[in-house]
């Protein structure tokens, strides 16, 4: 059965509808990116799967014993509160020191367990909560904008990381990214959201649908530029919502060829 | 030399210094100083109302300091600015208890007593409940005490793994409220703030993680019980207040070390 299954979702914060009839899917070892401009709810979204907001409306149900492992968007720990790697890898379970070894290592950071959370780099803070997340062994790893904050060559790299720790563990991956082209490029399937699920389907599909466009206009040209090799204007196939638009696209890619398991040496 | 009323006062301290250490810190991380101010204030009216109605004085001090926290509490997050609304609460609640108490005309109240405290008039019977309140507090801590981290640190963080933030707010919302009752008898509702506070800030610069901070914390409150109540001895000042000038001299050498050890 899929790891995460969400009918008809509708949330209101306050008086504001922020979300409203979400149909979603996960299915074990996926990768799927959500993409949305600001205040399109997807930090909303990703806050009802992991329980911390009850939808108005609608259904989520999980996998029974579902293990979450959530990478949040920001985590500001105040200066007062002193912290170690070492101590903030056993929240809220408490975890053998090998075992946090092995989590840092396999998050790209190792031998960081003694040193201070407020003294890390913003790449290496992003890994340790990486780590934290696997720690949960998890079957599904949720990243809200992991990567906020990081320069180009930083994500890409956290990204990579992503697909590896994916081939490792086989977990699900969901994440949130405004940095369209190194998260799609790595995704199975792209849901972009704007209050409801505008089109979803794999990156390059979305990236050509004319909701996609609307929303993100042609400002993404760096976005689509590294889908040219994989762009093999196959989207009328597959469940785009108006699949009978024009493309208007500029064809300024390579010929197409689409072999996606090259991804990974890629990002 | 060691009478027994200091003996009876330095257990005391102690007992409170031990509940007030790591939640202290709480209020300290989550930046709830104001909270627990209003908090403390709110027992004052307690108090009033637990004389009036023939009470334990502990009972009506846990009771209105709880029902105060949970108000305020559910009031955050409704459109108020947390600031003002314990600005609100925490001054308005002691305007409240001291008119409260100005009505008990039938009992002869030192209201002094409950605003400073009066460690050394403390009881065996005192003591038993200074003790007993504490434990409990260390117990639900220590209990609580990973869910309190994660939450404290995300409250996203710890949904993601099961917990619910909202039940170890209000673990910690029943803990503050009991730690400001047994704290009465010491420093008073006036000076509970400063023995939650002054002894984690003093701590921080010595602890790397947090277990560290709130044992430090704790140290740092008996040593400052201690000296206060010497000080209190020797020199006939009050004892509640001489505690927290202790603390906040303890406090001060941290600071001044933290400076050292920034600038080396």
């Amino acid at each position: 059965m899929s790891l995460i299954t969400v009918t008809n979702l509708s949330v209101r914060l306050g008086a504001v509808p922020v979300l409203s009839g979400v149909d979603f899917t996960i299915e074990r070892g996926e990768i799927v990116t959500i993409v949305g401009p600001n205040g399109s709810g997807k930090s909303t979204f990703l806050r009802c799967l992991i329980g911390a907001l009850a939808p108005s409306t609608g259904q989520i149900s999980r996998a029974p014993g579902l293990r979450i492992g959530y990478v949040p968007q920001k985590l500001a720990i105040d200066p007062t509160l002193p912290l170690t790697v070492g101590r903030f890898l056993s929240l809220p379970r408490r975890r053998q020191p090998a075992d946090v070894a092995a989590a840092l290592d396999q998050a790209g950071v190792p031998h960081l367990e003694a040193r201070q959370m407020a003294d890390l780099s913003g790449g290496q803070f992003q890994r340790v909560l990486l780590a934290r997340a696997l720690l949960e062994n998890p079957d599904i790893l949720i990243l809200d904008e992991a990567t906020q904050g990081l320069d180009q060559a930083g994500s890409a790299a956290f990204y990579h990381q992503i697909e590896m720790v994916r081939r490792r563990f086989g977990c699900a991956v969901l994440m949130v990214s405004h940095e369209l082209h190194v998260v799609m490029a790595a995704s199975d399937r792209v849901v972009c959201l704007n209050g409801h699920v505008c089109c979803q389907g794999t990156p390059e599909l979305v990236a050509s649908a004319p909701e996609y466009r609307a929303l993100f206009g042609t400002g993404t040209k760096g976005a689509l530029a590294l889908y040219r090799h994989e762009h093999n204007h196959s989207h009328e196939a597959e469940g785009c919502t108006d699949p009978s638009h024009a493309h208007t696209h500029a064809h300024t890619h390579a010929p197409a060829h689409s072999h996606r398991q090259d991804e990974g040496q890629n990002v | 030399m060691f009478d027994d009323f200091l003996l009876r006062a330095l257990l005391a301290g102690f007992g409170v210094a031990l509940a007030a250490a790591p939640i202290g810190c709480f209020v300290v991380w989550r930046r709830m100083a104001y909270f627990g101010d209003a908090t403390a204030h709110a027992a004052i009216l307690g108090v009033a109302l637990a004389l009036a109605f023939g009470l334990p004085v502990f009972t009506g001090a846990v009771a209105v300091a709880l029902l105060m926290a949970l108000t305020v509490s559910s009031l955050s997050g409704r459109g108020y600015s947390m600031d003002t609304l314990l600005g609100v609460l925490a001054h308005s609640s002691l305007a409240f208890g001291l008119v409260a108490v100005s009505f008990l005309q039938d009992v002869r109240i030192d209201l002094m007593a409950y605003l400073f405290g009066d460690i050394l008039a403390v009881t065996t019977g005192d003591l038993g409940v200074i003790w007993g309140g504490a434990l409990g507090v260390v117990v639900l801590l220590a209990w609580r005490w990973q869910a309190l981290l994660t939450t404290t640190l995300n409250p996203d963080l710890a949904c993601a793994s099961g917990l619910d933030p909202k039940r170890e707010q209000l673990v910690l919302t029943l803990a503050l409220a009991l730690v400001v009752a047994v704290a009465i008898k010491v420093v008073g509702v006036l000076l509970i703030a400063a023995l939650l506070l002054v002894p984690a800030a003093a701590a921080r610069p010595f602890a790397a993680t947090p277990e560290r901070m709130a044992l430090l914390a704790a140290l740092v409150a008996m040593a400052a019980v201690a000296a206060g109540l010497g000080v209190s001895f020797y020199h006939d000042t009050p004892a509640g207040p001489s505690i927290v000038c202790a603390a906040a001299v303890l406090f001060a050498f941290s600071s001044l070390w933290r400076s050292i050890q920034n600038a080396a």
